[in-house]
């Protein structure tokens, strides 16, 4: 089973980060660095990002055949998403380990949504 | 034609060769690698006399080459006897077909370890062909081969003692189930390029009984495959969809297959001890073998459901039988017995209780359930179907 993991970020958690010192953010990129290792010894990160600044965004509309692209700074959303797992795993429960494990786990707000696949029960079609 | 030959080969060469040399990892690795050179040099230059034979000889060369990249401490070790072959037939591959299946379905690795493993090591998949089949990428499935190799690195190239042979049977017949229905389910969808899960399962799964003629279960594993796969031909309708059993063109289904099936179980129900394999064979033999869906026998399928509740029982087999209690008795008796269930939350729960309101005459009820089962599964084909039954419900129309 695939899992999004999402990352969001808040203003405590943003602030934390800007205020540690270089040598506690060499520690915690390390961290990264190796639960990721980790879980690619497993087989089980896909994909992980993390994304540029929330005031980068741009928010792309289509409507009647015609494309609007806006910037998108949601400054009164406090949440904002800051990276991203994709995750192959056995079970939910699995996945649900891995994102309570993720380093900015204590300061972030962390969703698992599974993604949705081809299979099911064999005899679906009552 | 090829690659039939080739993944036929695959588990008796990776057999012969672990048998020769020890180092399942290192050899299963070689014979991958020999499989690709096959795929490539046979086509074009013809099929060697002896596929095997050529087969063991390129993995016994390109073996020796991934042991010297390998580390300088192993060159040193490395021997002259290892530069010649192993005999192409050291041993009946019989059995060794069967200690690389149970090997691959060690109880030390997790399922999507066991399917790939078994997938690779005894299907002759390639790693990329896998990694297509189940929609993830290569590395993805690269790695869960490479660690499950490595957990698996100590046990012996042997056949398990005798006390604990039923039990790791048991674990590659839910392997190969496990395939199997990975390939049926999404025979529904409009994938392209997926491998054909369905026949790879059915064909290990005859490997499997070739070997085992004497276990029921198998033998009912290879039944419920073939009378499910039969139906398929009636299983898409157009533009995709999933078309219900009872709405199904039984003409379309496949009577050879059928035929099989059914023969197989009955053997197996006669001589064996009775298993849930052979249980849900036979409903799905009863459902096969009825002309029209209104002439299914639902007395004999429910009989069959109360053993399955007892042999194998489980949320989904109980939930299942109420479908054929309802046959039977009527809608209302089963949705008393929906209702007197321990609450599962299981979606499942959800598209029984739709089917049974819309038998019962409240298309209303039923297009909410079917709609509320919809938000829930996670297969894509299933959402689907469940989303054009609500809509078909809610709309009036018959």
């Amino acid at each position: 089973m695939k899992y999004l993991v999402l990352i969001y970020g808040n203003p405590a958690s943003r602030s934390a980060w800007a205020g540690m010192s270089d040598e506690q953010k060499a520690a915690g990129l390390r961290a990264y660095v190796e639960f990721n290792e980790e879980l690619d010894a497993s087989g089980e990160r896909i994909i992980s990002e993390r994304l540029a600044a929330p005031e980068l965004t741009k928010q792309v509309i289509v409507r009647d055949d015609r494309v609007s692209t806006t910037d998108g700074p949601f400054a009164e959303i406090k949440e904002q998403l800051a990276g991203v797992y994709l995750l192959e795993c056995d079970t939910e429960e699995r996945a649900l380990e891995i994102a309570a494990r993720i380093p900015e786990a204590p300061y972030a707000t962390i969703e698992v949504r599974p993604v949705m696949g081809l299979t099911g029960d064999v005899d679906f079609e009552l | 034609m090829i690659e039939g030959l080739l993944r036929e080969l695959a588990p008796q060469v990776v057999g012969a060769l672990v048998r020769r040399y020890g180092g399942f990892d290192t050899c299963e690795d070689a014979v991958q690698e020999a499989l690709l050179a096959a795929a490539v040099q046979w086509p074009r230059d013809g099929v060697p006399d002896n596929p095997k034979a050529w087969l063991i000889t390129t993995a016994s060369r390109r073996r020796i080459e991934l042991w010297r990249s390998d580390s300088a401490r192993l060159r040193r070790e490395e021997a002259v006897f290892a530069l010649a072959p192993p005999d192409p037939d050291p041993a009946p591959a019989v059995d060794d077909t069967l200690t690389l299946l149970l090997l691959c379905c060690h109880p030390a690795l997790t399922r999507p370890s066991q399917v790939a493993l078994t997938l690779r090591a005894v299907g002759g998949l390639t790693t990329a062909e896998i990694a297509r089949a189940y929609l993830v990428p290569e590395p993805t499935i690269g790695q869960r081969i490479s660690r499950a190799k490595q957990r698996v690195k100590g046990a012996a190239f042997s056949l398990p003692p005798p006390d604990e042979r039923p039990s790791r049977i048991a674990a590659v017949r839910q392997v190969l189930y496990l395939i199997f229905t990975e390939g049926h389910t999404a025979s529904a969808g409009t994938e392209v390029g997926r491998v054909e899960l369905t026949a790879e399962a059915i064909r290990l799964a005859r490997q499997l009984h070739a070997l085992l003629p004497d276990d029921g279960e198998v033998t009912g594993l290879l039944a419920l495959m073939l009378l499910t796969d039969a139906r398929r031909p009636a299983r898409v309708g157009p533009g995709g969809t999933t078309v219900p059993l009872a709405e199904q063109d039984r003409s379309l289904w496949d009577s050879g297959a059928i035929a099989e099936g059914a023969s197989l179980v009955t053997h197996a129900l006669a001589t064996a001890p009775v298993g849930a394999y052979q249980l849900q064979a036979a409903i799905a033999a009863v459902h096969d073998e009825a002309p029209a869906a209104a002439e299914t026998d639902w007395p004999q399928i429910l009989l069959l459901y109360d053993l399955l509740c007892q042999v194998a029982p489980g949320p989904m087999v109980t939930l299942n039988r109420l479908v054929a209690l309802a046959e039977v008795a009527g809608p209302a008796a089963a949705l008393a017995e929906l209702d007197a269930l321990e609450p599962s939350g299981h979606y499942r729960a959800d598209v029984v209780r739709a089917f049974l309101l819309e038998q019962s005459g409240d298309r209303a009820g039923a297009g909410e359930y079917y709609a509320k089962a919809a938000q829930r599964t996670l297969s894509a084909p299933e959402q689907r179907y469940l989303e054009s039954r609500a809509l078909r419900c809610l709309s009036g129309k018959p």
